[in-house]
């Protein structure tokens, strides 16, 4: 029985994952060859996806991408026993992709079988829960703080400190809400941890239950991730089964439970407040704060509210012990960033290591410039939020300060290529508009200052009174900056700022070729 | 597929009772009748508003706070096109409003025969496969226009 790998992962489904597995059942029954087929996470090489692994006694032998109409040939090619073939990319863990990341986020993601406990607890799960219950709560806590993990949801808050908040304010309960709203463009790592290893996540959520002392745990899910919810809830209902959730967690006398909750559609969702707010079955309006989540979350109780990414770290932390995870990273940030690349990108996928690597690096190395073959002329990095990074600006390590200094945020570790054909106009256009149609409606500089700003980017675009409308843009995005409640409108005006700093050419096109496109 | 039921008061009382146990059920019932019936009608509305103890206004105010809820029936299949920077880099804007020029469609409209209503999603989460989409919920990624024609074939099928 040769064991065959393709993953149950969205972005291999996008590519014909299921179809191909079909295919190969049909294909080797046909032969008379036994096949047993797992559905594991993506390794996050996603140019390579549907990625066919075989397990062979040398170790994991890739094929990618594999259509359908391959199959017949990979079986010629005796596959089976790691054959070649010209879509045949070896060993995986000696692929370069693989063996440049230090994975430790995503170690287990793509390995294993993300619905398995047993596989799961022979690649490491569980260590990080046992000794959370060794060290006790207020020692875990401590554990996080000193891993120096800072929230990966975007504003980079230091995980531990805000535990603590929660352990010490005075409550009858204590909720924790896992953020996996993931709206940002050019994301998808939440989406891959949740699929490829959903159980990391869970383990996370127990320990921040009982680091806290709360029993209860959400997960906050957009719902455009229709198949994250059916891995994720398959997920919960085996940690149930196998006792890892319930009255009586893996025998520690702790009782803990998960809920999915699944969003409806509105980017603002996830802000915190207003996903709690949701989460309460509200409207998703943002509210003011003080008070933070930490002293009233939701339904007033004291909450922690944490990204996907920083929640899933937490059984790593505990398991290898904060100084692990401290030594790696440069100044305040510490650890390790899953990046996402994507857009028009040669290599796109996920490439987890160490924070201080330059953006050009990430950029030509990596990601091998764009799928187009044109040179790259703009990188949006941090969602729809985030300023467009030009090629000058390629030195820039990734690490959350240096971006600050540049205007400029790493955010959910999104990174979109754009090629020499891009219109920086258009894209500052789709900015404001994009924040007009998520705005919440609290603020007026976010819900009517992102509708004035598309207005007078058309202006532009129709070449009318050109400076004066950029001048009205720039105090428009000025206004939004410092009148607004939350980062949706106070945050909206950097990619436009950036494309006007860093490509004003696009902002003076004559009127005639603006029109002609 | 789903959302085909129509609509019925008993069986939408029914539907909101089972989630009454949950803290803040709202969004999990709306879901469910979705999922039921394709739509939240106004007879809804009100029945939650009920169940939860909450105004009518207030009711419509959350159903029409979120992207995913709407009123009337949709086709019998929902296109998802992804609009968002990512697909953006790839050519998806140029690409959508030609295949909705095509249809004589506006994002949000049904074709006249009730096969399809195309929708606009801010990112799928399928960005290295730029242009993303999403079909009845499940995903497509590289969507060309060969691609979203057969989508439209099929839907009329
Ligand atoms: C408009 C807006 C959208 C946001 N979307 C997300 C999101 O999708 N996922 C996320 O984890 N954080 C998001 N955030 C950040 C959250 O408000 C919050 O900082 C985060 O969930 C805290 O978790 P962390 O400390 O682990 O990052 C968003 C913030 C804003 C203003
Ligand atoms: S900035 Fe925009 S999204 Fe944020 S609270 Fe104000 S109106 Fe709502
Ligand atoms: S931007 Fe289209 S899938 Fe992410």
């Amino acid at each position: 029985m040769t064991k065959i790998y393709v993953p149950l992962d969205m972005a291999a489904v996008a590519m014909g994952a299921d179809r191909l597995v079909a295919a190969i059942e049909k294909e080797a029954a046909a032969r008379g060859q036994k096949v047993q087929i797992v559905r594991n996470g993506s390794r996050g090489m996603l140019w390579l996806e549907p990625l066919v692994e075989v397990e062979t006694p040398a170790g994991r032998v890739g094929y990618g991408p594999v259509k359908t109409k391959d199959v017949a040939a990979l079986f010629d090619a005796g596959f089976l026993s790691g054959g070649a073939h010209p879509l045949s990319i070896g060993k995986v863990d000696d692929h370069p992709w693989m063996r440049q990341q230090n994975r430790i986020t995503f170690a287990r993601v793509g390995v294993i079988d993300p619905l398995s406990i047993a596989e799961y607890e022979a690649h490491g799960g569980g260590a990080g829960l046992a000794r959370a219950l060794q060290l006790g709560p207020a020692a875990t806590i401590e554990e996080v703080t000193k891993s120096g993990l800072r929230g990966r949801g975007g504003a980079g808050f230091p995980t531990g400190i805000k535990w603590k908040t929660v352990a010490d304010a005075p409550a009858d309960r204590r909720y924790v809400v896992v953020n996996a709203d993931e709206g940002d463009s050019g994301t998808f790592a939440d989406r891959m941890l949740m699929e490829g290893d959903p159980l990391s996540l869970i383990e996370g959520m127990i320990i921040c239950g009982y680091a806290i002392n709360g029993t209860k745990g959400y997960v906050y899910l957009r719902s455009e991730y229709p198949q994250t919810a059916k891995v994720f809830q398959a997920a919960i209902e085996a940690a149930r089964k196998a006792g890892w959730l319930g009255d009586n967690v893996r025998g520690s006398g702790f009782k803990f439970d998960i809920e999915l909750r699944v969003g409806a559609g509105a980017y603002v969702c996830g802000e915190e407040t207003s996903l709690l707010e949701s989460l309460e079955g509200k409207r998703g309006i943002v509210r003011a704060k003080p008070p933070l989540p930490a002293h009233e979350g939701l339904f007033g109780k004291p909450t922690v509210v944490n990204n996907v990414l920083s929640m899933g770290t937490i059984p790593m932390i505990l398991e290898k012990g904060a100084q692990h995870y401290a030594d790696l990273g440069v100044g305040r940030s510490r650890g390790t960033m899953p990046l996402q690349i994507a857009g028009n990108v040669k290599f796109g996928g996920l490439f987890e290591t160490d924070f201080g690597i330059p953006l050009g690096t990430i950029v030509n190395d990596i990601a091998g410039g764009t799928r187009s073959g044109r040179p790259v002329r703009a990188v949006q990095v941090g969602g729809p939020l985030g300023a467009y990074v030009p090629v000058s600006l390629f030195d820039l390590p990734f690490d959350y300060e240096a971006f600050a200094a540049k205007d400029s945020l790493i955010g959910h570790g999104g990174l979109v290529l754009f090629d020499d054909t891009v219109d920086m106009l258009w894209m500052a256009r789709f900015g404001m508009e994009f924040c007009a149609i998520e705005s919440c409606g609290k603020c007026t500089p976010c819900r009517i200052g992102s509708t004035r700003g598309v207005e007078t980017i058309d202006k532009i675009r129709r070449g009318e009174d050109v400076e004066a409308n950029i001048e009205l843009l720039k105090d428009l995005c000025h206004t939004m900056k410092f009148g607004s409640l939350c980062a949706l409108g106070g945050f909206a005006p950097y990619p436009v700022e950036s494309a006007l700093r860093h490509f004003p050419e696009d902002f003076h096109k004559p009127a005639l070729e603006a029109a002609a496109e | 597929m789903a959302g085909a039921a129509p609509y019925n008061d008993e069986r939408a009382r029914e539907i909101i009772k089972a989630h009454m146990s949950l803290e803040g059920p709202a969004l999990p019932i709306l879901h469910a009748l979705m999922e039921e019936f394709g739509h939240v009608p106004e007879s809804a509305v009100k029945d939650m508003a009920e169940a939860l103890n909450i105004s009518r206004a207030e009711m419509h105010g959350v159903v029409s706070f979120y992207h995913d809820f709407h009123r009337e029936p949709h086709g019998r299949h929902t296109l998802k096109i992804c609009r968002a920077e990512s697909c953006q880099s790839m050519g998806a804007e140029k690409q959508a409003n030609e295949f909705l020029a095509k249809l004589k469609l506006s994002w949000g409209e049904t074709t006249p025969d009730g096969a399809l209503t195309v929708e606009p999603v801010y990112c799928l989460g399928l960005c290295a496969h730029s242009p993303s989409a999403l079909i009845d919920g499940e995903p497509v990624g590289c969507v060309d226009m060969e691609t979203l024609d057969e989508i439209v074939a099929e839907a009329r099928r």
